[in-house]
C-alpha cells in the first residue's frame, strides 16, 4: 500500500510534467528525419505543417465538443459539403470567393447550432445526433453535385490551402494554410484556456448538474461548442479544398481522425478534461505517423498495421503516463 | 518498435500469398496485347457498335416482341465513372422504342442488395431482358444464373463465373490499360529513369491487372521503379505522397492507374518548383484539359464509359431478335494521345466527365452530363 502512493510521488520527480504527446511527436519527427534528412529543410516541415493544417484545426474545433463531453461525428461530411458546395457557387468566378468563403463558414457555424440545438433540446445524445447530420451532410453533397465533382475551385478560392508566402527570411516561404493554422489555433487556445467561455465548457463536461447549479448556461455553452467545431470544419474544407481540389468523398474519414487527435493529446472522452495546444500536437503526430510509414516504404496492408498499433500505444500510453504523474 | 514492425512485416508477407489470386496472367496480357492492336469490326467512329473478334450468337428464338421491358441491375452510381455510365445508358434508352420501360435498380456497391435486387426484379415478373453490371465476379454468379432461367440476360463491365448470360460486354480489360500507359512511358524515357507508381488501391481485379501488366512493361524497359503507392483515391493524399517522393529524388514519370486524382499528382510537381515529367492519366476532363494548358507529354489510356450505351443496344437487338456479338462483346478500348487529344477536351465539361463517352452526339449532349 504504502509503495503505490509513494510512487506516484517519485515519478513525478523523475519525469518532467510534459504531455506526453509532445514526447510521440518529436520521437516521430526524429525517426523522420532519421529517414529523410531533407525534412529539416523549409521544403520538408513546411510542407508537412501545411499537410497537417486541416486536421489541427479539426482536432482544435473537436476538443471543444468533447471536452463538453460530447462527439461531433459530422464534420467529415461537412468538409465534403463545403468542397463540393464551394466549386457549384462559385462556378469558375475568382471573383465569387469574397461571399463564398464567409458563406461557407456561416454554413460551418449554422451545422454546429443546429447539431447542439439536437443535443440540447431533442435529448439526441450527440454521438447519434451527429452521426445523423453525417449522414444528412453526405447526402445533400451528392445531390447537389449529382454524385461527380461539377466545377472547379478558382484560385482565388485555393489561395488558403494551396499558396505560399515567399522570400519569408529565415525559413524561404511560409504557405497561407500554415498562417491560417497559427491564427485559428491562437483564437481557440485563448478562447479554451483563458476566458470564462473555457472553463464553462470544463464544468459542463464534467458535471453538468453541478455546472447548471453553479449558475452556467449549459445548453448555450454546449451549442457554442458546436458551432466551434462546425466552424472548424468548415475551416478545415476550405483549407482541403485548396490544397487538393475538389472531390466527393474528400472529407471521408476526418471526423475520427479529429477525435483520435483530440485523445492522443489527452483529451477525455465523456468530457471535462482536454487542451487545445494537445490536440493539434495530437493531430501533428498522426500526420507524422502517415508520413513516417510514408518514408519507410512498407506494403499498404502492414502500414495499416503500425499505424493501428502505434495509436493503441500511444494512447495507452498517455493514459499511464497520466496515472503515473496524476494529471 | 523495430520489433514491432518486423513481426507485423512478416505476418503480413506469411499471410499474403493465401490470398494471391493471379493477377498477373501472361496468356490474358497477350491476348489484350493483341486486340489492342486489331482492327474492330462495325461502323467506323461508332466505338460503341464496334467489336473486336467476330462472333455473332443468334437472338431470334428468344421469342421476345417490343416494346418490352428491360431491366438492370447496377453495382452502383458511386463513383464519377459510373456516373458518366449510367447517363450514357439513359439516354441511350430514349434511342430505342422497342424499349417500353426501363427499370433501374441500384445496389449501392453493395453485393448482398445486389443479389437481392436481381430476385426481386426476377419476383416482380415485369422485365423481359435483364442487364446486369455485377459488384463482384464470384459474389454475383448464382444470381445471375438464376436470371438466365427465366430470360435473356446481358451483363457488361465485371464479368460473372458463367456462360449463360446472350453476352459479356467490356472493352479490352485492364492488361489493355495497363499496357498503352506504360508503353508510352518506355518510349519517352531511357532505361534507368525514376518512375513513380500510383495506384487506388489493393485488390480489385480491374486495377490489379493494370498494374501488373504496366509493371511488367516497365520492368522489361529498364525503368528504375522508385515506388508503388497506394492514394485509396484521395486527391489529398495523392499530392502528399508525390511532394515526399520529389523531396528525395527525381522523378521522370508517373504512372497510374486511375486518373481521378492525376492533376493533383501535377500540382505536387509545380507546387514544389518542378517541371512535370512524362505522365500516363485518364480521360477525364481536368486532366486532359492540364494537359492541354501545360502542354505536357502524357497519354490518357481509357476505360471507356460507351460500354453502357452498348449494353442497351444489345438489349434492344436482343427484343427486336437481331444477332449480336457474342458470347463476349468486346470493345474497342481507345486510348488519348497528343494527336486526338483535342478531340476530346471540352471545358463546359464537369472536371470528372470521362471524355471517352461516345456521347457527344447524342440528343442532350452536354446539359445531361452536367455540362454547359
Amino acid at each position: 500500500m504504502s509503495d503505490s502512493t509513494a510512487r506516484p510521488r517519485a515519478a513525478r520527480r523523475r519525469l518532467p510534467r510534459v504531455n506526453p504527446v509532445w514526447l510521440l511527436l518529436a520521437a516521430l519527427i526524429l525517426a523522420i528525419v532519421f529517414m529523410n534528412p531533407g525534412f529539416v529543410e523549409p521544403t520538408g516541415y513546411m510542407n508537412f505543417l501545411k499537410r497537417a493544417a486541416p486536421l489541427a484545426i479539426l482536432a482544435a474545433g473537436q476538443v471543444y465538443v468533447i471536452v463538453s463531453g460530447g462527439f461531433d461525428l459530422s464534420v467529415g461530411s461537412l468538409i465534403t459539403l463545403v468542397v463540393v458546395g464551394s466549386s457549384m457557387l462559385t462556378n469558375n468566378d475568382p471573383s465569387a470567393t469574397v461571399w463564398v468563403i464567409p458563406l461557407m463558414l456561416a454554413l460551418g457555424l449554422g451545422v454546429g447550432a443546429v447539431n447542439g440545438a439536437i443535443v440540447c433540446f431533442l435529448r439526441v445524445p450527440s454521438l447519434i445526433a451527429t452521426l445523423g447530420m453525417m449522414i444528412t451532410l453526405n447526402g445533400l453533397a451528392f445531390l447537389w453535385s449529382g454524385g461527380a465533382p461539377r466545377g472547379y475551385l478558382p484560385d482565388t478560392f485555393r489561395f488558403f490551402g494551396r499558396e505560399l508566402i515567399k522570400d519569408v527570411p529565415l525559413v524561404r516561404f511560409i504557405p497561407v494554410s500554415v498562417i491560417v493554422l497559427v491564427v485559428v489555433v491562437g483564437l481557440l487556445t485563448w478562447l479554451m484556456h483563458r476566458t470564462n467561455l473555457g472553463r464553462q465548457v470544463h464544468a459542463i463536461g464534467d458535471n453538468p448538474v453541478a455546472a447548471r447549479l453553479a449558475g452556467v448556461a449549459v445548453n448555450r455553452v454546449r451549442i457554442t461548442a458546436f458551432m466551434l467545431s462546425g466552424l472548424s470544419g468548415a475551416l478545415a474544407g476550405i483549407l482541403l479544398g485548396g490544397f487538393a481540389g475538389v472531390s466527393t468523398d474528400v472529407g471521408t474519414g476526418y471526423e475520427l481522425q479529429a477525435i483520435t487527435a483530440a485523445v492522443l493529446g489527452g483529451a477525455q472522452l465523456l468530457g471535462g478534461r482536454g487542451s487545445v495546444p494537445a490536440a493539434v500536437g495530437g493531430a501533428l503526430a498522426l500526420t507524422a505517423i502517415f508520413t513516417l510509414l510514408n518514408f519507410l516504404g512498407l506494403p499498404q496492408p502492414v502500414r495499416q498495421v503500425v499505424q493501428g498499433l502505434i495509436l493503441i500505444a500511444a494512447v495507452a500510453l498517455a493514459m499511464h503516463r497520466r496515472e503515473e504523474t496524476g494529471t | 518498435m523495430k520489433r514491432i514492425l518486423l513481426a507485423t512485416g512478416a505476418l503480413a508477407l506469411s499471410l499474403a500469398p493465401l490470398h494471391a489470386q493471379n493477377f498477373d496472367d501472361p496468356e490474358e496480357f497477350a491476348k489484350q496485347k493483341e486486340q489492342l492492336a486489331a482492327t474492330p469490326e462495325g461502323p467506323e467512329g461508332q466505338p460503341w457498335l464496334q467489336h473486336i473478334g467476330g462472333e455473332m450468337v443468334e437472338t431470334a428464338d428468344l421469342g421476345l416482341s417490343a416494346p418490352a421491358t428491360v431491366c438492370f441491375s447496377n453495382a452502383g452510381v458511386n463513383n464519377p465513372w459510373r456516373v458518366v455510365g449510367y447517363t450514357n445508358m439513359t439516354e441511350e434508352v430514349k434511342n430505342h422504342e422497342s424499349i417500353g420501360n426501363f427499370i433501374h435498380v441500384d445496389a449501392e456497391g453493395s453485393d448482398d442488395k445486389q443479389i437481392a435486387d436481381i430476385d426481386d426484379l426476377l419476383a416482380g415478373g415485369e422485365c423481359d431482358v435483364m442487364i446486369v453490371s455485377p459488384n463482384t465476379t464470384a459474389a454475383l454468379t448464382p444470381a445471375v444464373e438464376r436470371a438466365c432461367e427465366a430470360m435473356p440476360v446481358i451483363v457488361f463491365d465485371r464479368g460473372v463465373n458463367t456462360q449463360c448470360p446472350v453476352t459479356f460486354i467490356h472493352p479490352v480489360g485492364g492488361y489493355g490499360f495497363g499496357i498503352q500507359g506504360a508503353e508510352f512511358i518506355a518510349s519517352k524515357l531511357e532505361q534507368g529513369d525514376n518512375v513513380l507508381m500510383l495506384r487506388i488501391l489493393p485488390g480489385v481485379d480491374v486495377l490489379e491487372t493494370r498494374y501488373s501488366a504496366g509493371r511488367r512493361i516497365l520492368d522489361e524497359a529498364g525503368m528504375n521503379i522508385v515506388g508503388a503507392e497506394f492514394t485509396d483515391g484521395d486527391n489529398a493524399k495523392t499530392k502528399s505522397i508525390v511532394e515526399d517522393y520529389l523531396m528525395r529524388g527525381d522523378i521522370d514519370a508517373v504512372w497510374m492507374d486511375a486518373g481521378a486524382t492525376a492533376v493533383a499528382a501535377i500540382e505536387a510537381f509545380e507546387d514544389s518548383g518542378y517541371d512535370i515529367p512524362v505522365f500516363v492519366g485518364e480521360d477525364q476532363q481536368d486532366f486532359l484539359r492540364k494537359w492541354q494548358d501545360e502542354g505536357l507529354t502524357a497519354i490518357a489510356p481509357t476505360y471507356p464509359t460507351y460500354q453502357w450505351r452498348t449494353a442497351i443496344i444489345a438489349a434492344a437487338k436482343v427484343i427486336e431478335g437481331e444477332a449480336v456479338p457474342g458470347p463476349e462483346w468486346v470493345l474497342p478500348q481507345p486510348a488519348i494521345t497528343q494527336e486526338n487529344l483535342d478531340q476530346y477536351v471540352n471545358p463546359a465539361m464537369p472536371p470528372l466527365h470521362y471524355a471517352m463517352c461516345g456521347c457527344e452526339e447524342m440528343e442532350n449532349y452536354p446539359q445531361a452530363w452536367g455540362g454547359n
